[in-house]
């Protein structure tokens, strides 16, 4: 099927602006679908609030735009109720991390099989400009006029700290990787998340003063290296990239089978 | 028959709530007659004074809470203290004479019996003195057969128990005919 | 012993008619007085084949239940106070995404954290207005193990006829007491199952375009028809629209669908009422006091009578009215600071002849308290 199949050309221009970083992964996640050749009915993508959100309007799959920080309950409604579907959630940093980082730490102890993908670009881009958990401290922001003094953590550490089967790096720079990883993250069973680093030249660019949108994904090749690099070895600034874990666990949905086994077998009532 | 308000009480991990249940569940399982049960929650289900209230009818109960009992069981002096003066006049009051000493007249007929002693004595197991108090209640007040109360007991516990339970509620009953008072 | 005979708590009770209904998911988080539901569906559920999740919060739980509706499935949760407040978004969402879906809150004393083990009927209103903005809801109550488990039966019915979330507004004192249940026999209650799209696949289906009897039929989720289902104001697509002739239209058409049909979706039972000088309106426990002043006073020649609202929302007002026309006092009973009484007086005709017998102590409203309050009324000895 070609790329344009997978897209409701009914519903664009899309709302992103020039520069945007989440076009770059709507183009990746929906290559490494078409390589995985699945079918379109049989994909869920849920999404919360927020520029990154608004994915789900243009891609021709089931599609579930929900409300802020909450798209993984409702994706795990999805899957549990019919675990023969692929869910797929693409969320925003404040989404995913802010507003919903309860939701992502249990859908991430439970290993349930959903793929969520996380674009960070480091602010409330829809609101306009405010500093998300990901901003880092120092940086500006709307909400933060005097340098932002909230310490930013590590997506991929607390993904695999909450049980994260499947955990990766990338950015909107990496455009290729960032297919591969997302094609990986599909076909993994249980919890994965993928880590793109996106840019918002508008907002986030404009008030640290990065530059085009073009300076901010040379940035982004210049600060990150792939895992156990050279690169990466010699400077302790660089953030890596890769495929941090993948490992094989009991998957939720799975363990609910069993559950019911048992169930309808009158064991442990 | 006369409508039964009954108020079981004492403290939490006494078995007054499974026995208010058991009782319940006897009348309206197995003898067709209607029954409410309700009970207090919170702090007091996990300890402290705890209480159960049941009512007995055969016919529609709407106002399912018991403010005058006919029949007032008190498991423990605290219970006896808190409750032993909403009962009914002319009711009837349960107590253990372990747990407790019956202090105020209250206008009511008072039972004190060794129900935990007894228990203690021929079974040594402190777990169906509940079962034991319900023996004293069917034989007192006829509201239930004590088979309904077994059968009750037999869909609620393994089969491995019932023996003991059977055994407690004997217990109870042998202790109202020999005239403990 | 019949098998269909059990003596079990209203939230059992309640759980029992969910299954009955058909229901497949439940999500939901542990809160005082609803947990029983949560722990009877965790053991019941898997031995059907249905699931059971415990989420990490009442949010999650509310936002998995739309979920798992999607791809076609009969969905509850339950909750009390604190949890029904953390659900009111998500329960926004459920009313504009129309999304069939039956919430259960066992109400105990608010606000905030309240009296959590004693009983209240102070979430009326926020059943009503809990989510932000203009809506229409569906709220059913009951006062009776029998009509818990009939209402929830209906709870379903009617979130899958008109495609809403509806509210099963319980309390503690049902919620906790037992007393007996026959469980009917299949079909004995009619169970309304999912409309489905007839639409062929490659046929374009509309998901948001309402037939001419307002119905919607769905696709579920994994089906050959794939169409976006969004919390904003959308179009026959589901796709987001600020358009103001489809804003105007989708307002409407989720206020009409449940306001128009008001008289089909009222339930309510009545005792005495043909000849009634005084009226006691009532719900949920309350109704249980109520009707015991009543078989208790009409022996003695008091014309009084009983109108039990089991449909609260939306509320009856013209049955209220027509029920309470020749009455000379009508009596609000309930256990709030009158948040039906209010509803009364807005139906009736004349609002000065509404009075409120309640109790907002966390204790059980009395027999007495409701007599005492009609000796204040009538001045005389009822």
């Amino acid at each position: 099927m070609a790329v344009k199949d997978y897209i409701r050309e009914r519903f664009f221009p899309h709302i992103w602006c020039a520069g945007c970083g989440h076009g770059i992964v709507l183009n990746s996640m929906i290559r490494s679908i078409e390589t995985l050749g699945m079918s379109k009915n049989e994909i869920v993508m849920v999404s919360g609030i927020g520029c990154s959100s608004r994915i789900c309007g243009y891609v021709d799959f089931h599609t579930l735009h929900t409300i802020h920080g909450r798209a993984l309950a409702f994706a795990t409604g999805v899957k549990m109720s019919k675990p023969e579907l692929n869910v797929i959630v693409p969320m925003g940093d404040g989404d995913a991390l802010s507003i919903g980082g309860n939701h992502f730490i249990h859908a991430a102890r439970r290993n349930i099989d959903i793929t969520a993908i996380i674009m960070n670009n480091r602010i409330y881009g829809m609101t306009g400009g405010q500093y998300s958990p990901l901003s880092g401290a120092g940086t500006l922001a709307t909400t933060a006029p005097y340098h932002n003094i909230d310490p930013d953590f590590d997506v991929v550490k607390m993904a695999m700290a909450a049980g994260a089967t499947f955990v990766a790096r990338t950015t909107t720079y990496h455009a290729k990787e960032t297919t591969d990883m997302i094609r990986q993250a599909i076909l993994h069973e249980g919890f994965s998340v993928v880590e793109v680093m996106s840019q918002c030249p508008t907002y986030f660019g404009r008030k640290n003063r990065l530059g085009s949108a073009v300076d901010m994904m040379k940035q982004m090749k210049s600060i990150t290296a792939p895992i156990g690099s050279k690169a990466a070895r010699e400077n302790p600034e660089i953030i890596e990239r890769g495929i941090f874990c993948q490992e094989e666990k009991p998957e939720y949905c799975s363990e609910y089978d069993k559950v019911i086994e048992r169930a309808t077998q009158g064991q442990g009532v | 028959m006369e409508r039964c308000r009954l108020v079981l009480s004492g403290s939490g991990g006494q078995g007054v709530i499974t026995a208010a249940i058991l009782l319940a569940e006897a009348a309206v399982l197995y003898e067709d007659l209607t029954a409410v049960q309700t009970q207090a929650y919170g702090a007091a289900a996990r300890g402290g004074a705890t209480r159960s209230d049941v009512i007995i009818a055969d016919s529609e109960i709407n106002f399912p809470k018991v403010l005058q009992p006919n029949v007032l069981i008190c498991l423990t002096q605290e219970a006896y203290n808190k409750f032993s003066s909403i009962i009914r006049p002319g009711g009837l009051l349960i107590t253990d004479t372990r747990f407790v000493k019956t202090q105020r007249k209250v206008d009511a007929i008072q039972y004190e019996l060794p129900m935990y002693a007894t228990v203690m004595e021929k079974i040594g197991k402190p777990i169906v003195f509940n079962i034991c108090m319900l023996g004293v209640l069917v034989r007192k007040t006829a509201l239930v057969k004590p088979e309904s109360i077994m059968s009750a007991l037999k869909a609620r516990i393994p089969s491995g128990f019932l023996e003991m339970n059977e055994k407690a509620l004997n217990i109870g009953m042998e202790l109202v005919d020999t005239g403990s008072r | 012993m019949n098998q269909n005979i059990k003596f079990i708590q209203g939230n059992e009770a309640c759980a029992e008619g969910a299954i009955y209904a058909g229901l497949d998911f439940f999500a939901g988080y542990p809160i005082t007085p609803s947990t029983e539901i949560a722990e009877h569906l965790a053991a019941r559920l898997p031995q059907k084949a249905g699931k059971f999740i415990q989420m990490e919060d009442e949010i999650a739980s509310m936002c998995a239940i739309i979920g798992a509706s999607l791809t076609g499935h009969k969905v509850l949760t339950a909750t009390s106070g604190p949890g029904f407040s953390l659900m009111q978004e998500a329960l926004g969402y459920a009313v504009m995404a129309e999304i069939p879906c039956v919430i259960v809150n066992v109400q105990r004393g608010g606000p905030s954290t309240g009296i959590p083990t004693h009983v209240s009927q102070g979430d009326v209103n926020q059943a009503r207005w809990g989510t932000h903005g203009d809506h229409a809801i569906v709220t059913l109550t009951a006062s009776n193990h029998q009509d818990v488990f009939a209402t929830t039966v209906e709870a379903f019915n009617i979130a899958e006829t008109y495609r809403t979330p509806v509210i099963l507004l319980f309390d503690e004192v049902v919620g906790h007491m037992r007393e007996k249940l026959v469980i009917p026999e299949p079909g004995e209650i009619a169970t309304v199952e999912r409309l489905r799209t007839s639409v062929a696949e490659g046929v374009d289906y509309h998901p948001y375009l309402p037939r001419e009897d307002g119905r919607l039929p769905m696709s579920d989720f994994g089906h050959v028809h794939r169409y976006n289902v969004t919390g904003l104001y959308h179009d026959m697509w589901g796709f987001p629209s600020d358009n103001p002739d489809v804003v105007h239209g989708l307002i409407r058409h989720l206020v009409d669908k449940i306001e128009n049909n008001v008289n089909e979706i009222a339930l309510y039972k009545e005792l005495y009422l043909d000849d009634a000088d005084y009226i006691l309106i009532s719900y949920g426990s309350s109704a249980r006091s109520a009707r015991h002043v009543i078989e208790t006073l009409r022996p003695r020649g008091e014309r009084i009578g009983l109108l039990e609202l089991q449909t609260l929302w939306p509320f009856p007002a013209d049955i209220v009215r027509e029920k309470c026309r020749n009455a000379k006092y009508i009596v609000v009973v309930e256990m709030n600071m009158g948040q039906i009484r209010q509803a009364v007086q807005m139906a009736v005709d004349d609002p000065d002849r509404v009075f409120l017998a309640n109790r907002i102590d966390g204790v059980f409203i009395t027999p007495r308290d409701i007599r005492k309050l009609l000796r204040v009324i009538v001045g005389k000895g009822v």
